[in-house]
């Protein structure tokens, strides 16, 4: 390159939007940095400190008579609380956000779609917490059923209801409108057009739909307190009286000063982090895959 | 000002499919040069290479020379902005800047440049771009309204004016009218003709008879197929293109048998 | 519908609390059973003070990286480090407030007496008592550390909404890649990052169990965020809803409600912006 060219094409102050340029450039890379390595870190450590506490009696034991100081115990009860919490609170979720973002989607136009959508927008909002004393105002003190697995339920549903409708409404927009219409020209009506044609075409993406509203409320743990209230035996029967959880378990060890529990917590902390993000990459993965074949 | 462009053996892909395969071309200054042919014939990809606007888009790559003049627009250390600055370009659709007064949009490339101007000569080379756009008439009562309140085809003159403020040597066209109604179309042709005193002016165009109206020069690009690359043709001065053109091709375009 | 419920039934149970402090809720520090002395004016305190310098903190993150993984790095590193950045999103708040405890605080205790020895002149930086760990200036790292993929998430959406032609328009005119974020980008998306700011402060505001681990639960108003000290609104519940009686629960659930309120109204109003300007947008 001649000094001419240079000259000609990149003339004199030009030297300091360069580097005005590069500054952002690098303060931008910065800023991912810095959005990243927490992630790495919580994991990193989680991992780290949670191995080594991970054992097969972990799994198999529950906090019955197992004092903070202790060591040994296990979040079993706490599994089984989490297992049947979650499952509960899918059952009834699923189908209440799956009607509504059929609404959405193949019903709904105009003002009131657009109201519905909105409520259920700002409801992803709500604090987990406020949820959890919710169904403790309603649930436990109005109507005296006490701290129950179901209740916990209760609550996980409030939150994870907006997060199955929005998410499964992405989905059902990704049905083509094609799929539809052939439908519609054969003759079938709509609600069978749904229930046959457009429901299966979106399957895969609403399992995964499905999969992140899970994954979201399994980490919960400030409604627990209050619904679920925590237990350190197994209770197997999510219908009636307090029950662990996983993030409850965590938390309860974590609170504690002695060095056992918060080996516990850490171990629980691994377990939680494995089914959380386990179920959310997967389902990112199943989205990936079923948007290219869509 | 008004330079010559010379591009030499000048190829572009987008990825793996080749846009544009070896085009070499000179295109002369103070002329308006016109770039024919179907869609899909890689003249407007061949002009963003011209400028190196190609480049901005995600997977794009060209290999070839282009001068300006004696400096080469891909030589090493050349930065892609200053070429951009000196190379200015009004696109398909009017694309004023929507938060931007109709003034703030004229003077928006003049932020970036090499001396920023005082405001008070700011003032005046809005005045004057937006003059030399016939858009000034039009519009010095409400300079400061959004540029997105303007009808169509005073948007794509305030694009114009907004490419001339920066004083650029060549101005790049692509299907500039493409967007705009038959009487803006024709406001426009006509600013062509008075642009090209100041000048170097391309304009890609898929209307024939607009190339015939106002280039001095055209160039006729052809693909043989589909999926394959485009290819430049014949280029020569306007009036022979359209009446007895060397290849049988560009005449077969002109005379409306295919395309 | 639901969100009408929760408010009607927080109202109905929280209504023992009210008419047992009257204004006194609002204005009262301390959180006490006997005599009963319930007041929220040292949560919300707290809970409004930490979502704050939350926000200080993980604003200019969030929208760095998002410009970063929109504008600059090429789509195909871009996308996979979008979806890690979402990732953090998934984090549960029991495992940020365990590695808060355990891992952060520590690591932050320097950064605490940096800012104290050579910000001190500045109040909010100083610390007086001389300790340093469970401060509301921690719990607002975690905080942030929680709201920077919400507030990326909806940044990364709204710049990508931005039309390619406005970009290309100030390319065109030679303007360097920043100079195309300045002029092209964020004038057109400054609602949305508005509301974007907004949501991200929603989440803050009502995050608990991270809070409650992280921050050294005190009754107190103290803006010298680098002592220890520090509570909100939503850890106080977590932290007091075990050994409350009667009406501490009303107490309790009362200042849910007021938790209920503030964030609603944010959210509502975040909602508003951003979809005012995605509108706008298309």
């Amino acid at each position: 390159m001649t000094v001419h060219s240079a000259h000609a094409l990149g003339r004199s102050h030009f030297t300091r939007r360069r580097a005005a340029n590069t500054i952002a450039a690098a303060a931008m890379t910065v800023a991912l940095i810095a959005a990243l390595v927490p992630l790495l870190a919580v994991i990193g450590y989680t991992v780290s400190r949670g191995a080594g506490a991970l054992s097969a009696g972990f799994f198999t034991h529950s906090m019955r008579g197992v004092a903070d100081r202790d060591p040994g115990g296990g979040a079993y009860h706490a599994i089984v609380g989490t297992l049947e919490q979650v499952g509960l609170a899918t059952a009834m979720s699923v189908p209440a956000g799956l009607l509504v973002a059929v609404y959405l989607v193949e019903y709904g136009s105009g003002r009131l779609a657009a109201l519905v959508r909105f409520v259920i927008d700002v409801m992803t909002g709500v604090p987990s917490i406020v949820a959890g004393l919710f169904v403790y105002a309603f649930w436990v003190l109005a109507l005296h059923k006490g701290y129950s697995g179901l209740a916990a339920a209760f609550a996980l549903s409030v939150l994870m209801l907006p997060v199955v409708v929005r998410a499964s409404e992405e989905m059902l927009k990704l049905v083509p409108d094609e799929l539809r219409e052939a439908s519609y020209a054969l003759g079938i009506p709509r609600y069978r057009t749904v229930l046959r044609v457009v429901l299966p075409a979106a399957s895969a993406g609403l399992t995964t739909a499905v999969m992140l509203a899970v994954a979201r409320v399994t980490g919960e743990t400030a409604p627990l307190l209050l619904t679920a209230f925590g237990f350190d035996a197994i209770n197997p029967n999510a219908f009636k009286g307090p029950q662990s959880s996983l993030p409850l378990f965590v938390f309860r060890q974590v609170s504690s000063p002695y060095a056992p529990a918060v080996q516990r917590a850490w171990a629980g902390a691994l377990t939680l982090i494995g089914v959380v993000l386990g179920l959310t990459v997967v389902a990112r993965v199943l989205t990936r895959r079923s948007r290219l074949v869509a | 000002m008004s330079k010559r462009v010379q591009a030499e053996a000048v190829s572009a892909w987008f990825g793996d499919h080749q846009a544009v395969a070896d085009v070499t071309l000179t295109i002369e200054p103070k002329q308006v040069t016109a770039l024919i042919g179907p869609s899909g014939c890689g003249k407007s990809t061949f002009i963003r290479t011209l400028n190196r606007m190609h480049e901005a888009v995600v997977g794009a790559r060209m290999s070839g020379r282009v001068l300006l003049d004696d400096d080469d627009v891909y030589a090493p250390g050349v930065d892609p902005t200053a070429v951009r600055r000196t190379i200015g370009m009004v696109f398909q659709r009017p694309n004023p800047f929507p938060t931007m007064s109709v003034a703030g949009n004229v003077a928006s490339g003049l932020k970036f440049g090499d001396q920023r101007p005082a405001r008070r000569e700011m003032a005046g080379i809005v005045e004057r771009a937006l003059t030399q756009a016939g858009l000034w008439d039009e519009v010095k009562d409400r300079l400061d309204k959004p540029g997105a309140s303007l009808s169509g085809g005073q948007q794509q003159r305030l694009c114009i004016a907004r490419a001339i403020a920066v004083e650029p040597e060549v101005l790049l066209m692509d299907e500039p009218c493409s967007a705009l109604d038959p009487v803006s179309t024709l406001v426009i042709e006509d600013l062509i003709a008075e642009l090209k005193d100041r000048y170097t002016v391309v304009i890609v165009t898929h209307n024939m008879q607009q190339a015939a109206r106002v280039s001095d020069v055209t160039a006729f690009f052809n693909l043989s197929g589909a999926g394959e690359p485009g290819r430049l043709v014949e280029v020569g001065r306007t009036a022979k293109i359209f009446t007895r053109p060397d290849d049988e091709r560009t005449e077969a375009y002109v005379t409306g048998r295919f395309g | 519908m639901l969100l009408l419920a929760i408010g009607l039934f927080l109202a109905i149970q929280a209504a023992p609390a009210f008419r047992a402090m009257g204004p006194r809720f609002f204005s009262e520090r301390q959180w006490l059973p006997s005599p009963p002395a319930y007041g929220i004016a040292a949560l919300a305190f707290g809970t409004v003070v930490s979502s704050v310098v939350a926000l200080v903190i993980a604003v200019p993150v969030a929208l760095g990286s998002a410009l970063f993984l929109t504008e600059v790095a090429p789509r195909r590193m871009g996308r996979p480090l979008g979806y890690l950045v979402d990732l953090l999103a998934a984090v549960p708040s029991v495992v940020f407030g365990l590695w808060g405890l355990l891992v952060l605080v520590p690591a932050l205790i320097p950064v605490e007496r940096f800012l104290d020895r050579w910000l001190g002149f500045v109040p909010i930086f100083a610390n007086r008592s001389g300790l340093f760990g469970r401060s509301i200036f921690a719990g607002a790292v975690v905080l942030g550390i929680m709201v920077v993929p919400i507030v990326a998430a909806l940044a990364r959406e709204i710049f990508n909404q931005v039309p390619q032609a406005n970009r290309e328009a100030a390319q065109a005119l030679g303007a360097t890649p920043w100079e195309t974020i300045r002029t092209a980008v964020l004038p057109f998306s400054r609602g949305g990052l508005v509301g974007a700011t907004m949501l991200g402060l929603g989440r803050a505001l009502g995050e608990t169990i991270a809070v409650a681990l992280v921050m050294g639960a005190a009754y107190t108003v103290n803006f010298r965020i680098t002592e220890v000290g520090g509570n909100s609104l939503a850890a106080n519940i977590a932290t007091k809803f075990g050994e409350a009686d009667e009406l501490g629960r009303a107490a309790l659930i009362a200042s849910g409600l007021v938790l209920f309120a503030i964030t609603l109204v944010v959210n509502v109003a975040g909602r508003l912006v951003v979809r005012r300007s995605v509108v706008v947008g298309r």
